[in-house]
């Protein structure tokens, strides 16, 4: 009986026992168990999605130097996510060009006011006799003129889509400017071509009278006539003339091609070639404005007698002494009475010839 | 206010075109301008990735800095918008977007482009709201009707993402989490000057 008892009470301890230790077996499973978990997500993480979904290391670095894809939509560089270069054209135009171009129209004309105003203006030493000679035939004054007047239009309307926004939309307002913008982006576009043929047709025309040689050097030597004292030698074209001929065969070649790149966008063009296009035109542009004023200065204003051989063909003789005299040397035997061809302007026939200034 | 933000997620995009197709659907736009276009990076190869991408409607939006008429605006919701009876179709906007987004009617010779279009993220645009005018110049206005962009709402894997920006990117953070990997905000860095 007493055995039967000690049996009893053993296999009850033991029973606790168990009951015991699968308590303490629950709660640290209890406790682990959810951390398996972290153990699946970093199995799968270094399996099943690489190998299921896996990632180029460089994808997104491509996009961002502009690579491209494919797309089902048509045109040029649709294939591309990421263009950059419209951020750097955005600086560049909005902030250097705009901030300092202008600069380069303000000192010109500062500079012009100056000669003007110091220097004085450059007169005819001798009193004109009403003797001329033939300068400028009647093609290329046609020429001179049309490029002349496409130029100026070419530089209002330009100047306008560049700064009309700064400086116009206060006056015009957003409705007002943004009509007038239109007719000038129009006039722009349409006009630059015919503007581009009449540039290539005088640097064709005169490159041979523009050929740099050593009078041009003794020319600017003496500062191109400008200092009080001897006129410099020069040809038919003088250093001055020269520099502008090949300034506009290099800047205005430059403006006029990358104005035709922006014109016809239907080569392909990217958009990389378009931005470099629209800096390199409006900064040439505006240094080709800035050299204008003073060709347009120095033709009228500037130097008395000057505009006689662009508006009637004919300089008097005094004035080709003076400012051409190796040309005059040459063309003397065509000189002629302004009244025989029935001149009707300029200082050859003027009533109030100049005096000599002495 | 919320501030309205696109977000493409490029492990869901199955390139189904299905959000161009709703875009033209939606706003009528004319024949060759598409306001949206999905890119597809490393086709056919492992690791193939599909975006759909169109105006990202930018905090400091380059087109609107260069525009010469200043025809671009920003609503209070943070879209970007212009005013087409102010574009005179000059491209620079074109130039200047890193996305692509600006379009034309027209790209013919003497620079004649037509009036700019591009994605409105259905918000219409400067004239009176839901106007037949409206319309026929910009396309929909669901913005106005309270509704989503349209491409966003038919996006069928829900990759496309439209809306306020932190519900977006909550949205895309939670994926994130669920799916490891890290977030690739694609285009975020470049349109709000930063990721999720």
């Amino acid at each position: 009986m007493k055995n039967r008892e000690q049996k009893k009470a053993n296999g009850k301890r033991a029973h606790v026992r168990i009951m015991l230790w699968s308590l303490l077996l629950i709660a640290v499973g209890a406790m682990v168990a959810p951390l398996g978990g972290y153990l699946f997500v970093e199995i799968a993480e270094a399996q099943s999605f690489e190998q299921t979904n896996p990632r180029s290391e460089t994808t997104w670095r491509d996009v961002r130097v502009g690579n491209e894809g494919i797309t089902t939509v048509r045109g040029d560089e649709t294939g591309v996510l990421i263009q950059n270069g419209g951020e750097n054209w955005r600086q560049l135009r909005n902030g250097i060009v705009a901030a300092i171009m202008p600069w380069v129209m303000g000192i010109a004309l500062v500079g012009i006011s100056l000669v003007y105003f110091i220097g004085g203006k450059h007169k005819l030493d001798e009193k004109p006799s009403g003797r001329v000679v033939p300068r400028w035939k009647l093609w290329e004054r046609v020429l001179h003129w049309s490029t002349a007047t496409m130029f100026i239009l070419l530089s209002i309307t330009g100047l306008s889509l560049l700064f009309g926004r700064a400086v116009m939309i206060p006056l015009l307002g957003p409705e007002g400017f943004a009509a007038y913008a239109g007719v000038a982006m129009m006039t722009h576009n349409y006009v630059g071509p015919f503007f581009t043929a009449c540039v290539a047709l005088m640097a064709l025309a005169w490159t041979w009278h523009n050929i740099p040689n050593r009078t041009d050097l003794a020319w600017f030597k003496a500062g191109g006539g400008f200092l009080k004292g001897k006129h410099p030698s020069a040809g038919r074209m003088n250093g001055g003339e020269k520099v502008w001929f090949w300034f506009i065969v290099l800047v205005g070649g430059a403006v006029c091609v990358s104005g035709v790149v922006m014109n016809f966008p239907i080569w392909g063009q990217t958009r990389e070639m378009m931005q470099q296009a629209n800096l390199v035109h409006a900064v040439a542009a505006i240094l080709w404005i800035g050299l204008f004023f003073g060709h347009a200065y120095i033709g009228t204003l500037g130097t008395e007698g000057a505009i006689d051989g662009m508006k009637t063909g004919y300089v008097s003789v005094e004035w080709a002494k003076q400012h051409h005299d190796l040309w005059y040397e040459e063309v003397k035997d065509q000189e002629i009475d302004a009244s025989e061809i029935g001149l009707e302007s300029g200082v050859a026939v003027r009533q109030d010839r100049p005096a000599s200034t002495g | 206010m919320a501030r309205m933000k696109f977000l493409c997620d490029a492990e869901r995009c199955i390139e189904c075109n299905a959000c161009v197709t709703a875009c033209k659907n939606e706003n009528e736009v004319p024949w060759g301008v598409n306001r949206r276009r999905v890119v597809t990076l490393n086709d056919g190869v492992p690791g193939e990735k599909s975006i759909s991408v169109a105006c990202m409607h930018c905090t400091d939006a380059p087109c609107a800095a260069v525009c010469p008429v200043d025809c671009f605006y920003t609503t209070d919701d943070g879209i970007v918008l212009h005013d087409k009876d102010l574009c005179i179709g000059c491209g620079y906007c074109f130039y200047a977007c890193p996305f692509g987004a600006p379009q034309y009617p027209q790209q013919e010779a003497f620079g004649v482009r037509g009036k700019m279009d591009k994605c409105t993220f259905c918000a219409g645009g400067p004239t009176e709201d839901l106007a037949d005018a409206e319309y026929a110049k910009y396309g929909a206005n669901r913005v106005a009707e309270g509704k989503l962009p349209a491409c966003a709402e038919m996006c069928s894997t829900k990759a496309l993402l439209a809306g306020d920006g932190d519900m977006v990117a909550d949205i895309y953070r939670e994926r994130i989490m669920r799916r490891s990997g890290r977030p690739q905000t694609w285009g975020w860095d470049k349109a709000y000057g930063g990721g999720v």
